[in-house]
């Protein structure tokens, strides 16, 4: 086997694989940030590496009550799973951590790449209505059913007063209940009763399909991709989580080179982004 | 012919309380066992092991705007819809203001002139105070 044609990544999970099929053993959580961890592996949180003795002859802290130290409450987020007292890793990809604000613990989690999507409790999305039936319209969001969204839940629905919603059109919602026994529930208010922006997506524009991970990049909070192509020309976007993107620039021309340039950015590196941003705002 | 044939009494009966009072307390005490035997034969139980119910400090939640902190999916740029772009200042706002929670409040005035004001205020509060009650109670202060 060629050792030059492995890449840098692929020569890091190479060295993981063998480690954990070696080793057989658990890794501590904090040395595996930001690394590769397979499916399979388990993790075992901070906490417990004192517990086990592996501290040594330090001082040991008293502890006031004789059992277990006070834990603090660990979040395991995507990619993630409990198992006993260690976390379960069920999905390939790198290992993050965020540090609590406030409160105890912190959130792990799997920083992995897909297109398909699985609905997920609290996710913005946006959906294409497909049916409407009786008091209910049946709206893809791009899982494996489509999620119900009930007239009521729009800002202003009463029984008298129905929300203008026809087959085919685009809503940005919110997942109510996502899990793997029901079907995927939607909703356009929040729980004070106000659409704050979700409803019914207005005319025209372009939708189009991106991987999560893209989404993801692009909205997070120091992403400077949105904002440069805000100073191009005026536009209006909406992200949904479930990778869908819709656009709207004031030409079809425009809307069409927004498009293209989101679909690309994902593979492109910073200083050829810059460049093909210097060039559409010289036309 | 009452005598010669002791009148048998139902076991129900007997268990009824005015039955009881008579009774002294360990013939009661047997009587309580077998009947929590009878109520305890009857009713169904789970035949597992016992299981200690660990306090699970691990929470588990699938959504990665937690985790990242992701900005409000709907965005405008130079005024192409007000209405989204007002939106998106409040969102931000929002999510600032939670950030800045820590960080002192500006103070319009300064500490200093607050007690001067204070002071001030107290006094002629008191005075209004003690006029209302009578001018009796000024002479004595």
């Amino acid at each position: 086997m060629p050792e030059a044609a492995t890449t840098p990544a692929m020569a890091e999970v190479l060295s993981v694989g063998k480690e954990s099929v070696a080793g057989c053993r658990a890794r501590v959580a904090h040395n595996v940030l930001n690394q590769v961890v397979l499916p399979g592996e388990e993790l075992v949180l901070p906490e417990h590496e004192d517990v086990d003795g592996l501290g040594g002859a330090g001082e040991q802290p008293l502890r006031l009550n004789s059992g277990a130290r006070p834990r603090l409450r660990v979040v395991c987020g995507p990619g993630l799973r409990r198992c006993g007292d260690r976390l379960l890793v069920t999905k390939c990809g790198r290992l993050r951590h965020k540090e609590p604000g406030g409160g105890g613990g912190g959130v792990y989690w799997v920083d992995s790449q897909q297109k398909r999507y699985v609905p997920v409790k609290g996710d913005h999305v946006i959906g294409i209505v497909i049916a409407k039936s009786g008091d209910i319209f049946k709206v893809d969001v791009g899982g494996s059913e489509p999620a119900s969204l009930s007239y009521l839940a729009f800002e202003g629905a009463t029984k008298r007063n129905r929300p203008n919603v026809q087959v085919g059109d685009l809503i940005y919602g919110q997942c109510v209940v996502a899990n793997k026994d029901m079907e995927p529930e939607m909703v356009c208010i929040d729980s004070c009763g106000r659409a704050n922006g979700m409803g019914v997506i207005g005319q025209d524009g372009l939708l189009f399909k991106v991987t999560l991970g893209l989404i993801r990049k692009l909205l997070a909070p120091d992403c400077e991709i949105v904002q440069e192509l805000g100073k191009l020309y005026p536009l209006e976007i909406v992200f949904g989580m479930n990778g869908r993107i819709w656009v709207k620039a004031k030409t079809i021309q425009q809307t069409l080179i927004l498009a293209n340039v989101l679909e690309a950015c994902e593979h492109m590196t910073t200083d050829q982004r810059k460049q093909i941003f210097a060039r559409l705002a010289e036309s | 012919m009452a005598s010669e044939r002791k009148t048998k009494l139902s076991k129900n009966l007997l268990r009824m309380k005015f039955m009881q009072r008579g009774l002294d307390s360990e013939t009661k005490k047997q009587l309580e066992e077998e009947e929590k035997k009878m109520i305890s034969d009857e009713h169904w139980y789970l035949d597992l092991p016992e299981f200690k119910e660990k306090e699970s400090f691990i929470i588990e939640q699938q959504s990665f705007s937690l985790c990242e902190d992701l900005l409000y999916g709907r965005m405008s740029f130079r005024g192409f819809n007000p209405e989204v772009e007002k939106l998106m200042l409040q969102m931000h706002a929002h999510n600032k203001a939670v950030a800045e929670e820590e960080e002192t409040v500006e103070v319009d005035v300064s500490d200093e002139e607050m007690a001067r004001r204070y002071e001030t205020l107290v006094g002629t509060i008191g005075k209004k105070v003690c006029q209302e009650e009578g001018p009796s109670q000024l002479r004595r202060r």
